[in-house]
């Protein structure tokens, strides 16, 4: 199959959709800009014109409302967010209005919108120029979230993203952006709600997100080597979790190691570890692992973000604390 | 006398005597305890709701805030849902689970009235962007109090909105109050209107009690915006007669003299048309009283209905969450 990168499996599936469907449109900070989102909106303004392709003042909060209302009016907003940090300032729009809508109005109206955030750091860029904000709004009901690890979700998941009738934030990591990967040249979906075995193993199972799943393969290659053998879940969604994927490894294995981009505390890995317990407790051979960012802002310094962001080594790290200590 | 036809004027009469009247028997049920929504009560503002929704048609936009009976009801909104909805029963046009501060009525255009100080006024310009993306005809109208005013995204909105020339109204509904807080409290400049020039948008300060004047300010801004020509900016100037929430006029509470009060009730929007519409012979003393007789009986069917209709039942907790497909 055709090999993509994964910003380019962003930047298809937004132009695919734009040509199927007249109701959807991009609107953000820097979509025209030749940097600030990737070359993920790159052709998108000479094909579709400024109509469609809208380049917007520094004004999160009313742009994030205008693609509310747009919603509310029958399009299909693509919303982006150049970094998840600048989202603070839409939080009123996207958790008060957005998720609350169709609830609060007793279902009379919906908002198909979806949000794309995406997480830029590293590069020295320091604590607001850094954040992966995931679980505050896998907080919120009302609101989808999903991750895609690998070009083939990367469009897949855009894709359903578009074509939900719920706000959808879709978090897309810079990190992420070069891998290349299969990707149909056609149009397809990935179920938003469904997680993914990428590798299967009977000894720890590793539950990742975004750019920790390749990480979380490549320790599973290392530890192949010692006669370990890991079985690795790509979330794809944290809002629903797939936790039917999850359990069902974990009565398999009996040990858990869960892998996020963001904060550990009161994180996605805390309520996949909750959940696991509260459900199969009785399946686990040791204490659940969290990998996850310690509760510190994002430091500038390189020494200091190579302690601060965990890698293909925190999660063998994590795996053979599981192992040989318990 | 009056250059608006006969029909017109007798709508917008009826619209804010059904307001008036809804709200005050709203205010009613509230004192006994038999709404407990948190109700935000319109009664003094009527011109405004019934002069801009005169001028609008029936598939334009409207978004409204936690004072919305009025902007509901002067839209052409169903009155018996409405009530339900102050009862919080499953027959209520958000199924109860809204409340006085979130009501909606699609059917009409009103989108949503979220209670959240100034939170629509970037959603209306969304629609507005959306009629435009669209190359439809259709006009937004944002409705907002003057401590609106106060937050960010009103800037933001109008900047966008004057940016993009979108077909959009900002009516500001100035009461002189944001809760406790009188206008010189909270803004270094009072002239609503006068902020319109910062972003090149005609902006205009109007009587909000004067129905006619109110109707021919919406009309005028709404033939601007549906021929291309942008939003505009129309402050009015206008009184709640009850306190910030709830039904007495809170004038215990040491907020605002009787004095001002007074002088806002001889002010009446509805008494002010009446006396016009009689002046030029377009309303009898019959019909006046016919007007009066049928929407009593509307607003005590609401009442009935309300009462009669079952609470929502308890599944409903986890439905609407999120639409399915
Ligand atoms: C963001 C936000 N802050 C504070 C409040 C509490 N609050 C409710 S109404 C209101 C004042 C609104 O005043 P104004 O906009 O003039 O409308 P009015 O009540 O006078 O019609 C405030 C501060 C709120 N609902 N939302
Ligand atoms: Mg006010």
């Amino acid at each position: 199959m055709r090999k993509i990168s994964y910003s380019e499996a962003i930047r298809e599936a937004t132009e695919q959709m734009m040509e199927k469907d007249s109701n959807v449109f991009v609107i953000g900070q820097g979509v025209w800009s030749p940097w600030f989102v990737g070359k993920t909106c790159d052709k998108l303004l000479q094909k579709f014109g400024e109509k469609r392709v809208i380049d917007t003042p520094v004004s999160e909060a009313a742009m994030t409302g205008a693609a509310i209302g747009a919603a509310l009016a029958g399009l299909r907003p693509v919303l982006i967010h150049p970094r998840m940090d600048f989202m603070y300032l839409t939080f009123d729009q996207i958790i008060n209005q957005a998720a609350n809508w169709h609830y609060m109005f007793g279902g009379k109206i919906n908002v198909p919108l979806v949000i794309r955030g995406i997480i830029n750091r590293g590069g020295e860029q320091g604590a607001q120029h850094s954040q992966a904000l995931q679980a505050i709004f896998a907080h919120i009901p009302g609101l989808k979230v999903v991750m895609p690890a690998t070009p083939y979700d990367a469009k897949g998941l855009l894709v359903s993203a578009v074509q939900d009738e719920n706000p959808v934030i879709y978090i897309d990591d810079r990190w992420l952006y070069e891998q290349e990967g299969d990707v149909p040249e056609e149009i397809y979906s990935v179920p938003i709600g469904k997680g993914v075995i990428r590798k299967e193993g009977k000894d720890v199972t590793v539950v990742a997100v975004s750019y920790l799943v390749p990480e979380a393969l490549k320790a599973a290659e290392d530890l192949e080597k010692k006669g370990i053998n890991i079985e690795v879940i790509d979330l794809r969604t944290v809002k629903p979790l797939d936790k039917e994927i999850i359990f069902n490894s974990v009565k398999k294995t009996g040990r858990l190691v869960v892998c996020d981009t963001g904060w550990q505390a009161g994180g996605i890995s805390a309520e996949i570890s909750a959940l696991v317990s509260e459900n199969i407790f009785e399946s686990l051979k040791s204490p659940i692992e969290r990998v996850a960012l310690p509760d510190a802002p994002a430091p500038a310094s390189s020494v200091l973000e190579k302690e601060y962001y965990p890698n293909k080594d925190t999660i063998i790290k994590a795996i053979k604390n599981q192992i040989f200590t318990k | 006398m009056l250059n608006i036809e006969k029909e017109i004027l007798i709508k917008m009469y009826e619209t804010m005597v059904r307001i008036r009247r809804f709200e005050e028997r709203a205010g009613e049920l509230v004192a006994k305890g038999e709404i407990k929504t948190p109700c935000h009560l319109y009664i003094g503002e009527e011109a405004v709701a019934a002069g801009v929704c005169q001028a609008l048609e029936r598939d334009d936009y409207i978004f409204g805030n936690h004072r919305s009976h009025g902007h509901y009801i002067a839209k052409g909104g169903d009155i018996k849902s409405l009530m339900a909805e102050l009862f919080c029963k499953a027959t209520g046009c958000s199924k109860g689970k809204g409340g006085s501060m979130h009501i909606i009525a699609p059917e009409i255009g009103l989108l949503g009235t979220p209670p959240i100080v100034a939170a629509s006024i970037p959603i209306a310009v969304g629609t507005a962007l959306a009629s435009s993306i669209k190359n439809e005809n259709k006009v937004s109208v944002s409705f907002f109090g003057d401590g609106a005013t106060n937050e960010g995204v009103f800037y933001e909105s109008l900047n966008f909105a004057a940016l993009k020339k979108l077909p959009i109204i900002f009516v500001c509904e100035n009461n002189l109050y944001s809760t406790h807080m009188p206008l010189a409290k909270i803004l270094a400049d009072t002239s609503i209107a006068k902020k319109a020039s910062a972003f090149g948008l005609p902006g205009i300060q109007i009587d909000g009690n004067n129905a006619i004047e109110v109707y021919q300010a919406a009309k005028e801004a709404i033939n601007l915006a549906r021929n291309g020509g942008g939003p505009t900016l129309i402050e009015c100037k206008t009184y709640r007669w009850r306190g910030h929430v709830g039904f007495s006029d809170d004038l215990d509470k040491g907020l605002r003299s009787k004095e001002e009060l007074d002088y806002w009730m001889a002010k009446c929007p509805i008494k002010r048309l009446e006396e016009e519409l009689i002046k030029d012979n377009l309303l009898s003393q019959e019909e006046k009283e016919e007007i009066s007789q049928k929407i009593e009986k509307e607003v005590e069917r609401a009442v009935q209905f309300a009462k009669e209709s079952p609470y929502p039942e308890e599944a409903e907790l986890s439905e609407n969450i999120f639409k399915d497909v």
